[in-house]
């Protein structure tokens, strides 16, 4: 239905493809994996004919006998959302905040000019009720930002497939999303793609929802497609050697020390923390939402302990608790018996570092190295060893001394996730909070800095405190796992018991959802 | 949205309670005795105590404050110090030019800008968009009062097609009184005019990175459609912000340009209030300006609310 033969893209004298080609055919899911940059988005963005300005092309792109590259701007505005619907990442940003749901169907199908407004409207809502929003649940006339993010990737998937187009492209539908709903738009692509008999090019950096939905696998590189075939070959016997390497780095675990048996060195009893909500009226009291509700529980020295759960469960504002940032209104945490509060000695708050998700944003980019490495002493003053503990930091998460000169942007994704967690290191703490430390890194990276954790772990005695949403990676790297819903820890044990044998129907639920890679 | 807008209007009270207070003690601690200065520098002390007892100066601080605050309320500016005439019918005439001329340039204004910056924004990086760049920077650069003389000498000297100052009044006409205003409105809208042209044209630029024009191209828009029906009411925010403050700038701002085109105006009445320590004067009319601009906030609120769902909930 739609071929690509040998595509090129240059932007500037950037070569961003190189010779891609690629089919789509009808009621088929195509697969397209690789890493960060490595030329998926571009790839679905030729197809639409939306690169930025500066881009370039050379080769075909074919649909029905014509090449969209040579087809006029004004043709390619009635293939698109025609003939082929696309979806992005980020549903929280991808519908305009000050039109309604409704009216944004609807414009697809008025833009298009295959029904009169009265008609688009009613065919709108049918198709909000196709996408599973029906009107006594979610009526038209809502506004985006009632929405919750699984409802407006639901709308986003309903505007582009209001005119049933031949072709849909989902560029990482469900990343933004939890596992349950991810679970749930996966399923309603799936069905959509069996009922219309579209072709669906999948692309999403995740192999184990590809290895579940897609009947083609389809590998890319640099801007280079290395492989593509069948979904059950690729992932059995993949041809390319980056594919098999893919496949390990995602099933990736570190090798790791027995739990310990030692003391609690954190504790946390009956939190409990509170958010004023907006009042009724001017003169009522505000309402109160207990976003911690009486958690309780220890880590041990040297333990990892996973923390699951999904957005809104109350994860970052039990972990913001934890690191003395914020004050509990019930309850009391002590690490290493000494009280953590927001107003704690020095001391006491270098015992504990963090590390964030984003390792674009969480340093000051006009901040040399050794500057960022030197900030856990803001509060107890600079150690006189300090230029040898900086090297020493460096050396221990893989780079090397001469780092320290550097400034963020020199460095890549993974290797700002190791300077932070140098940054963590400096301090010798003893707890370190890792806040979804590896979920934006790409699986080779993140299979990297999973084992440097493990060996640190083993070097220095560190407890390990894992929030992730991934249950993957939490199954691989923690002793014990907890999971929390709605500000309450419904279950908790050892990792491998809550996998295996998972106790409370909301743990089975997030595991069911949870997508498997399926390999040999 | 109706609840929105009643915390809104709680809030607009307790900010005019708040300024009421603040512009109260500002005027009483500035140094001067009013009754001294009306009666110059040979007055005896007895004159001076009798002046101020007439005028209620001898009277306690918060008696003072709440004959003025409450005869405000129903409309009783008191009396002038020097015209001895009520400060309403002063403030009257002159709010009958000023604010006419305030809306007038912040119309004038809107109408240029809100067009050019989009025209800027849609083509952005090219010849036209520098062009127009070019011409707001002149604009801001520019003092008004500089650009209302070179006005009069090219439409009232060369061409005389308006006036080149006075006010002949309403009574006058609509037409003569307008035509009146013409140049002054000019005069301050062009540089108005310039400062949103160039937040427009950013707003929009900023709004078109939005993933949601994506996905409206995604949709089949064109790049014209896009901005036309997603960019236009999502870059308008910042843009209304802009407005509610020049608006509070035409009003008690324009006393240059009233100056320039002898227009009596809110501006020439403050400037002369505070040269003669007629402070009632002053205190009036920087309580009515306080008024203004608060009710214009709260407009400001209110359209930021129909512009913006998401906003009424608060």
């Amino acid at each position: 239905m739609i071929e690509i033969s040998n595509l090129s893209l240059t932007i500037g004298t950037h070569p961003i493809l190189r010779d891609v080609s690629l089919s789509l055919e009808p009621a088929q899911i195509t697969g397209l994996v690789g890493e960060s940059g490595s030329g998926k988005s571009m790839t679905a963005l030729s197809i639409m004919g939306l690169l930025p300005r500066a881009a370039r092309t050379t080769g075909s792109i074919t649909f029905d006998g014509q090449d969209l590259r040579q087809t006029p701007e004004r043709r390619m505005c009635a293939i698109r959302g025609n003939d082929i619907g696309m979806i992005f990442q980020e549903p929280m940003t991808a519908l305009n905040p000050v039109q309604t749901i409704g009216a944004q169907v609807a414009e697809t199908l008025r833009i298009h000019g295959v029904a009169s407004r009265a008609k688009a409207q009613e065919i709108a809502a049918q198709t909000l009720a196709r996408v599973g929003l029906p009107p006594e649940k979610v009526p038209p006339d809502r506004y985006p930002h009632q929405l919750s993010g699984g409802q407006r990737q639901r709308v986003c998937i309903a505007m582009a497939v209001a005119l049933r187009p031949r072709v849909l492209i989902a560029d990482e539908p469900t990343t933004a999303l939890d596992v349950t709903t991810q679970a749930q738009i996966l399923t309603l692509l799936q069905d959509l793609v069996q009922q219309d008999g579209m072709a669906l090019l999948l692309i999403t950096h995740d192999l184990a929802v590809v290895s579940q939905l897609a009947d083609r696998i389809a590998v890319m590189q640099n801007g280079q497609l290395l492989e593509s075939g069948p979904a059950r070959s690729t992932l059995t016997a993949p041809q390319h050697a980056y594919t098999g390497a893919l496949l390990a780095a995602a099933a990736h675990s570190p090798r790791r020390a027995a739990p310990p048996k030692g003391r609690p060195l954190l504790r946390v009893q009956n939190a409990t923390r509170i958010y004023p909500t907006a009042r009724e009226t001017p003169f009522s009291p505000p309402g109160e939402l207990r976003a911690v509700d009486r958690v309780s529980f220890d880590i041990k020295r040297g333990e990892s302990l996973g923390l699951v759960g999904e957005s809104g469960c109350g994860k970052s504002t039990l972990t913001r608790a934890i690191l003395g940032l914020d004050a509990l209104q019930e309850g009391a945490i002590t690490l290493a018996e000494a009280p953590v509060t927001p107003d704690m000695p020095a001391e006491t708050r270098q015992k504990m570092q963090v590390v964030f998700q984003d390792p674009y944003s969480s340093f000051n980019p006009r901040h040399r190295v050794s500057r960022i490495l030197r900030e856990p002493f803001h509060l107890s003053g600079i150690p006189k060893d300090l230029p040898d503990r900086i090297a020493k930091a460096l050396t221990d998460t893989g780079l090397s001394p001469e780092d320290a000169h550097k400034y963020p942007h020199e460095f890549s994704g993974g290797q700002r996730q190791r300077i932070a967690l140098a940054r963590a290191l400096i301090a010798q703490p003893d707890l370190i909070v890792l806040d979804e430390a590896v979920s934006a890194l790409d699986v080779q990276v993140r299979a990297q800095i999973l084992d440097l954790l493990a060996d640190l772990q083993a070097r220095y005695a560190l407890t390990y405190l894992f929030i992730s949403h991934d249950l993957t990676v939490v199954r691989a790297v923690t002793d014990r796992t907890m999971v929390m819903q709605a500000g309450k820890i419904v279950e908790t044990g050892p990792t491998e018991d809550i996998f295996r044998t998972p106790q409370h129907p909301y743990t089975r639920a997030l595991l069911a959802a949870a997508p498997r890679l399926e390999t040999i | 949205m109706i609840r929105f807008a009643a915390f809104r209007l709680l809030s607009l009270c307790l900010s005019l309670l708040a300024a009421s207070l603040v512009v109260f003690c500002v005027i009483e601690v500035i140094p001067g005795d009013t009754a001294s200065f009306m009666l110059g520098l040979n007055a005896s002390p007895e004159a001076e105590a009798a002046l101020r007892s007439e005028l209620g100066l001898d009277k306690g601080l918060v008696a003072r404050y709440l004959a003025w605050a409450g005869g405000m309320l129903t409309g009783d500016f008191g009396t002038s110090y020097t015209y001895r005439v009520p400060v309403a019918d002063l403030v009257a005439q002159r709010i009958l030019v000023s604010l006419p001329l305030a809306l007038y340039a912040l119309i004038l204004s809107t109408l240029i800008a809100l067009p050019v910056g989009l025209l800027a924004a849609a083509l952005r990086g090219r010849a036209a968009d520098y062009g127009i760049m070019g011409i707001t920077q002149l604009g801001i650069a520019v003092p008004n009062f500089w650009f209302g003389m070179l006005l009069v000498l090219a439409f009232a000297i060369t061409y005389r097609i308006f006036p080149a100052g006075g006010f002949p009044g309403w009574e006058a006409g609509f037409g003569p009184a307008m035509r009146a205003l013409t140049l002054p409105a000019v005069a301050l809208a062009l540089p108005q005019a310039s400062i949103l042209a160039r937040v427009m044209r950013s707003s929009v630029i900023e709004t078109l990175d939005a993933d949601f024009i994506r996905t409206a191209r995604a949709k089949g828009l064109s790049e014209g459609q896009a901005i036309r029906r997603h960019a236009f009411r999502n870059a308008l925010i910042p843009v209304l912000t802009i407005i509610g403050l020049q608006f509070s700038f035409l009003l008690a701002g324009a006393i240059i340009i009233e100056n320039v085109f002898y227009l009596p105006g809110l501006g020439r009445l403050i400037f002369q209030g505070i040269t003669q320590r007629d402070l009632i004067v002053v205190e009036s009319v920087v309580m009515l300006l306080v008024f203004a601009v608060i009710t214009v906030t709260f407009l400001v609120d209110i359209a930021y609310a129909l512009v913006d769902p998401r906003l009424r909930r608060r």
